[in-house]
């Protein structure tokens, strides 16, 4: 049932780090419990609202339906690495601007989603990102001030790429 | 007042200062708090929604390593004064026996009460000890369906109950029987309306910590009403109150779910006394379903009178209302449903009937809208109906009916629950339906529809009006303090939860004090700092919390003012404050800081202190409410639906708001388009469902679908703005009246485009499957009748 702890390395945001968890403990809580990065949310604990979303290895997975023992070598980014120093993100700024978070809840695991979005494609269309964004619920903005936010940040994002 | 306020802020788009923390995941949310020595709680709750207690057996659970305690209600009663939660409405509006035990005494009475608590060194282990503990049932005859319950003969929901009726009430004016006499037309329509939850995407969760040391009992707890906690915990567990301190984090959204002391709260500090530690409980989302509260099904059976012009004549019928295993918040829920159904129209006469019925389901309390999108649906359905039946066009029927500018204020005959007069304050209805109507292009629908139909899609327009009372009284705390430094510190009863209070409470104070926002803090729902305070229900919080920091922040003003006149030997008429500093208008270089002032006015022990002003330089105003603010809106919406599939695509969304004057447009866009999206929700989506024993069938995200970006529609945003004569700031509240007309829009849109086949629908929500049953049932049989109408 419980299975006795092992010792897992990572690196998170792009530190080293090794802890030691029970293997049922999911890669939510131990980012939460364990590491202290309470930015990642846990909404359901099943799939379904995306709160907790983070990016491991550059893909955007649901913390709380991996266990933090998978996570074991690979590179987590949680939204407490995606702010530069004191200035905020491109896409935190735009969220700013739109008002595309309200009780902030969701916000981090919709900002992670939106990061790998924005990656693997830099200037989406609106159905993409509503594509992207339909793994994460949100109960409070009605979604279309993160649309705007993510496309207008796509464009900070563009300025910033070009040459 | 002297001297001009500078409104740098007000009325414009300010970014909101709750946002960097939040952006950055620094935002401090109840299960982000880390105490060290922290224990868990986990619940054992009741698998059947009916079931005798006939023992319990702790003895393996209170054997696992790691866990502290394992409690029952036997345990809690020595605990505390009465182990049933109190009412919090007033003394003979409905017996004790209708709120819920902390923990089940002999009875349980829905799926998901809490049973037992256990408290161990960690949630996980807590969860094992659970799962341990042997609790003995005998399960009773669940009541689920409140129109069977209320048959003679019907099983009882609580055993100890006379019968299944909670209360029976009629919210009735005019001479109703006369005027169906007397009707040209009659429409009549039975209405199944489910609502649905709040389902703020944070759960519950409290954290109770007791200091023997101290004596001292601190919570932390996602709630909407801080305020009433402290009394309720102090009270219960014989505390001082001023040794009760309750704080709200960051809370991750409301919507009405967290406005309630849960027994859990109860059982959980109880807990913590008990143990002289910290006992912390986070609501997982499965325990959400079967234990935080809901909306869920009423029903209606309504019929409309109607002369030859289509002018209202009267509306009667009865509204059944399910409310579950108990009821918290009284009967607000119906008693809004009945007395909002007639809205924005002048309705000569009216009698509705109102059964509140207790089932063995999850009790209900309001969900943003409490109760008006229920009223708002059935009347906007009606005048469907009427016009449909009169040959009149469905937005002429509304214009004929709708009070007009010039009779506001327009007192209705009903009264609030506070026993006011239910009068509306202000607002240009007709206006409102003219703007909408025009932006959604309702005079070129015909032929858009007509084009599309003969292209093989189904495309439909509805409309709906609203009208919300906001701003419910009796008051709000707002304690403006100038701090030694310069800053300003805004205290209030009031709660944030994320709907940007603290934004526009630090516009207020910044304006008013002639500093910029972002030299302003909020702290929002903690008792420590403010000893009155009702939380954040009711789209109250900006007028009440906003209309007592503006008085309280001209307090602080007018005193600053007074202490600087003396200081820079100028009449307080020649002074203005810029940027923090009191100066003498036109003459640069003559000025004080606040902060001195600030400093001046904390007194220095045993010498001089300024002429005429009382001590600190701060102020506390309750600013008292007796009537609503009444905020409308009407609402426009193209839908598209899939005969094949069911599936209704929203293609436009146009809303009119008129919320008064808007702190801050930003923050009331997010409102608006917030609300319509969960009204879209409840239009197409939401529902809670449950079997014959009451067992939930819907007990995660994936069977209670809830709105995705790909739900959500392009939304048009237009508004006027009526300030409200009811407060200095001329404001109305914006939380609610968005989420209000949605479902009548959308429904009403579907019916339109699917009127080819005669769909007639008088319910919601309406899923896929039901559009297909109703197709079913009366289009594909007899095939389309190319756009004519049966009759209801
Ligand atoms: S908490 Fe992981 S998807 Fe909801
Ligand atoms: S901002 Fe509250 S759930 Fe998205």
């Amino acid at each position: 049932m419980t299975g006795d702890p092992r010792a897992i390395s990572m690196t998170v945001n792009g530190r080293e780090v090794t802890l030691t968890v029970e293997p049922r403990v999911s890669l939510a809580d131990a980012l939460r419990q364990d590491l202290g990065l309470t930015g990642t949310h846990v909404g359901c604990e099943h799939g379904v609202c995306g709160s907790c979303t983070v990016l491991v290895d550059g893909t955007a997975v649901r913390s709380c339906l991996l266990f933090a023992v998978q996570a074991e070598g690979t590179a987590v980014e949680t939204v407490e690495g995606l702010a530069r120093g004191s200035a905020l993100h491109p896409l935190q700024e735009a969220f700013r601007r739109h008002h595309a978070l309200q009780c902030g809840f969701c916000t981090p695991g919709v900002l992670m989603t939106l990061v790998e979005l924005l990656r693997a494609d830099p200037c989406p269309t609106e159905a993409a990102v509503r594509d992207a964004l339909s793994g994460n619920l949100c109960r409070c903005t009605g979604y279309q001030p993160i649309v705007a936010a993510a496309l207008d940040a796509a464009t900070v994002l563009a300025a910033e790429a070009a040459p | 007042m002297t001297a001009t306020v500078m409104t740098a802020t007000l009325g414009t788009r300010v970014p909101r200062i709750e946002d960097p923390a939040l952006l950055r995941g620094a935002g401090r949310f109840v299960d982000d708090l880390r105490l060290p020595g922290t224990l868990h709680a986990a619940f054992v709750r009741s698998p059947y929604a009916h079931a005798r207690v006939l023992g319990i057996d702790t003895a393996d659970a209170r054997a696992l390593p790691g866990v502290a305690a394992v409690l029952t209600a036997a345990d809690l009663t020595p605990l505390l004064t009465d182990l049933r939660l109190p009412i919090a409405f007033p003394e003979g509006q409905l017996p004790p026996e209708v709120m819920p035990f902390a923990l089940v005494r002999d009875e349980a009475l829905h799926v998901g009460e809490p049973v037992v608590i256990v408290v161990a060194s960690s949630r996980r282990v807590a969860e094992d000890a659970a799962e341990r503990v042997v609790v003995e049932y005998e399960p009773l005859p669940a009541v689920t369906d409140p129109r069977a319950a209320l048959d003679a003969g019907a099983e009882r929901a609580c055993s100890t109950a006379d019968g299944n009726l909670f209360k029976r009430f009629r919210v009735a004016f005019g001479e109703v029987d006369a005027a169906f006499a007397g009707a040209h037309a009659v429409v009549a329509e039975r209405f199944r309306l489910h609502r649905g939850g709040g389902s703020p995407m944070e759960t519950r969760g409290v954290v109770a910590r007791h200091c023997s040391e101290s004596g001292e009992l601190t919570v932390w707890s996602s709630t909407q009403m801080p305020h009433e906690l402290r009394h309720t915990l102090a009270e219960r567990l014989s505390l001082p109150e001023d040794r009760v301190r309750v704080v709200t984090p960051d809370v991750g959204g409301g919507f009405g779910t967290k406005y309630l002391v849960y027994p859990e709260e109860v059982a959980v500090a109880a807990a913590a006394r008990a143990l002289d530690a910290t006992v912390k409980w986070i609501e997982d989302r499965q325990e959400h379903f079967v234990s935080a509260i809901q909306e869920r099904d009423q029903h209606w059976s309504v019929e409309m009178a109607l002369d030859g012009d289509g002018r209202l004549l009267a509306v009667r019928g009865t509204l059944v209302h399910d409310q579950g295993a108990y009821a918290p918040h009284s009967v607000n829920v119906p008693f809004n449903s009945a007395t909002s159904l007639p809205g924005p129209y002048a309705l000569p006469a009216y009698d509705m009937d109102v059964a509140v019925v207790r089932t063995n389901l999850v009790p209900v309390i309001p969900v943003r809208g409490a109760g008006y999108p229920q009223g708002c649906f059935v009347m906007e359905r009606l005048m469907d109906r009427a016009a449909e039946r009169l040959g009149l066009d469905r937005a002429e029927i509304r214009r004929r009916n709708l009070i007009r500018p010039d009779q506001m204020p327009y007192p209705t005959p009903m009264r609030t629950r506070a026993g006011a007069p239910i009068a509306y304050d202000s607002g240009d209805y007709p206006a409102c339906q003219a703007m909408g109507l025009e932006a959604i292009g309702y005079d070129g629908f015909g032929a858009r529809q007509a084009a599309a139909r003969a292209a093989g899609r189904h495309i439909g327009l509805g409309i709906a009006h609203a009208v919300k009372g906001t701003g419910r009284g009796p008051f709000e705390s707002g304690l403006v303090r100038v701090m030694p430094d310069g800053r300003v510190s805004v205290y209030t009863g009031a709660l944030a939860m994320g709907q940007g209070l603290k934004t526009a409470l630090a516009q207020i104070a910044a304006d008013t004090l002639g500093v910029p926002v972002e030299r302003v803090d909020v702290i929002a729902g903690d008792t420590g700092f403010v000893s009155l305070g009702h939380g954040g229900y009711a789209s109250r919080q900006t007028v009440t919390a906003g209309s007592s920091v503006l008085m309280a922040a001209r307090a602080v003003r007018e005193k600053a003012l007074a202490v600087a006149s003396g200081l820079l030997e100028a009449a307080a008429a020649d002074l203005v404050i810029r940027d923090g500093m009191v100066e003498v208008d036109g003459v640069p270089g003559m000025a004080v800081p606040l902060a001195r002032i600030a400093g001046m006015l904390r007194g220095l022990p045993g010498y001089a202190f300024p002429d005429g002003v009382s001590a600190g330089l701060e102020a506390v105003e309750h600013a008292r409410f007796d009537q609503l603010a009444y905020a409308n809106a009407f609402h426009a919406c193209e839908v598209e639906v899939d005969v094949e599939t069911g599936g209704v695509r929203i293609l436009r969304y146009v809303a009119v708001t008129d919320c008064g004057r808007r702190i801050n447009p930003l923050i009331v866009d997010g409102q608006v388009t917030g609300g319509i999206v969960h009204g879209i929700g409840n239009a197409l989506l939401e529902e809670f469902r449950h079997d014959e024993q009451g067992q939930p069938l819907t007990t995660t995200f994936a069977d209670y679908l809830l709105p995705t970006a790909h739900d959500a529609p392009p939304i048009e945003l237009l508004y006027r703005e009526s300030p409200s004569p009811l407060n200095p700031l001329g404001v109305k509240g914006a939380g609610e009246v968005g989420v209000i007309p949605v479902t009548a829009a959308v429904v009403s849109a579907v019916e339109d485009a699917l009127a080819p086949f005669g769909a007639r629908f008088a319910e919601a929500p309406l899923s896929p499957v039901r559009i297909l049953e109703t197709l079913l049932q009366t289009g594909l049989r007899t095939g389309p009748r190319n756009g004519e109408g049966g009759t209801p």
